[in-house]
């Protein structure tokens, strides 16, 4: 078990690679329809003036996802 | 043909079949719409909802055939107005035949929703589009290859200049009138989850309305979705059925645990 970071550190400009969902229920299976699955590349392209929320470019759309459903995303280093 | 809570028809126009078209946001959607039916067309919003939709018709072999262009989205989770107006019509608008555009540059993503269409029917078309920009980015598509995996035809197209289109026309018509009759392959989710699937398909059998999959439903319910039973509730109210899914076999056959299935269950019981 490698403990991952949370997908909303992650950084502008940097990329990362989606390890585990942190959440159950319907936030779990909207994250899986939107893209997150885990062993995917991620990177995040923009973060709006206010800090929340971001967009993500994943499986080949940009993807925007609020503070909270980020966190719930666990990333490793590519 | 149909009528009710999910209205196809458009006056005047005695179609043969239906056609619907769904797919991920931005996959050219209401451009295939257009390449098929011209200047034929009607826009409108879906009862109730704020959703905008395009209904239109064209003619081919001698069929008249409606068409119906969905809201895009990612799934069929009913997370929001657009993804449950394309659930709904999927579901209960009965659709002849349902294709799905996906976008040939990102073909992966797209196929989440290939998936969760053919749960639901094995009368489904998928349209490659956008195979002028794959190959501009040096991509190779098996299209023959693919539709071998997933047991349904796929045509590649690039609908802004009209090409695939006919052969777009030739599908929908072969399994709209069963010429081809697609055999998807189910996706299997692991032994636990398949005896539960299996036990509560039992139970539905006496209650669901025809033409509605009970492994779809069975899925649904055991993932606590309790929008699918008001929708079908809806549906049954629309059609002047009396019953819904409410029969006492359901509660008394299958327990759900502690998270899955209890909305629906709830939701099920609290009906009047
Ligand atoms: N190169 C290329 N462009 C296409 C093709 N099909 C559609 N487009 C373009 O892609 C863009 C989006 O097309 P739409 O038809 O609006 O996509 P849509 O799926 O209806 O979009 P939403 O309804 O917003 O989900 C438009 O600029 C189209 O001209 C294609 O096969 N090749
Ligand atoms: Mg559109």
């Amino acid at each position: 078990m490698t403990a991952g970071r949370s997908l909303a550190d992650l950084p502008v400009g940097a990329a990362s690679i989606v390890m585990e969902l942190r959440a159950v229920g319907s936030t779990r299976r909207r994250l899986l329809d939107l893209g997150f699955v885990p062993d995917t590349a991620v990177e995040a392209v923009r973060r709006s003036p206010m800090g929340d929320p971001t967009a993500y470019q994943i499986r080949g759309a940009v993807i925007a996802l609020r503070k909270e459903d980020a966190d719930a995303v666990l990333v490793r280093p590519i | 043909m149909i009528q009710g809570y999910y209205p196809a028809g458009i006056k005047g126009v005695d179609a043969d079949y239906v056609a619907v078209l769904a797919g991920n946001p931005n996959t050219g959607k209401s451009t295939v719409f257009n390449a098929l039916t011209g200047l034929n067309q009607h826009t409108g919003n879906w009862p109730g909802k704020t959703v905008a939709h395009a209904r239109g018709y064209y003619r081919h072999r001698g069929k008249t055939v409606i068409i119906v262009d969905l809201p895009g989205t990612y799934s069929l989770s009913a997370n929001s107005p657009e993804e449950e107006v394309a659930r709904d019509f999927i579901c209960f608008g009965q659709p002849d035949v349902t294709v799905v555009i996906a976008d040939a540059t990102c073909l992966e993503r797209n196929l989440n929703l290939v998936l969760q269409v053919l749960e639901i029917t094995p009368k489904a078309v998928v349209c490659l589009n956008l195979m002028d920009e794959a190959e501009k980015k040096g991509l190779r598509l098996d299209a023959e290859r693919l539709a071998d995996e997933l047991g349904i035809p796929v045509v590649p197209t690039a609908a802004h200049t009209g090409r695939g289109i006919k052969q777009l026309k030739d599908r929908i018509h072969a399994v709209a009138l069963n010429e081809i009759l697609p055999r998807p392959k189910p996706v299997t989710y692991g032994k636990e989850l398949e005896a539960a699937v299996q036990q509560l398909e039992a139970s539905l059998q006496s209650i669901y309305v025809d033409g509605i999959s009970r492994r779809w439903l069975a899925l649904r319910l055991l993932e606590g979705d309790p929008s699918v039973v008001e929708a079908i509730r809806q549906y049954n109210l629309a059609e002047g059925r009396q019953g819904g899914p409410c029969g006492s076999e359901y509660s008394a056959d299958y327990r759900p645990g502690r998270r899955t299935g209890a909305g629906a269950e709830k939701a099920i019981r609290g009906r009047a």
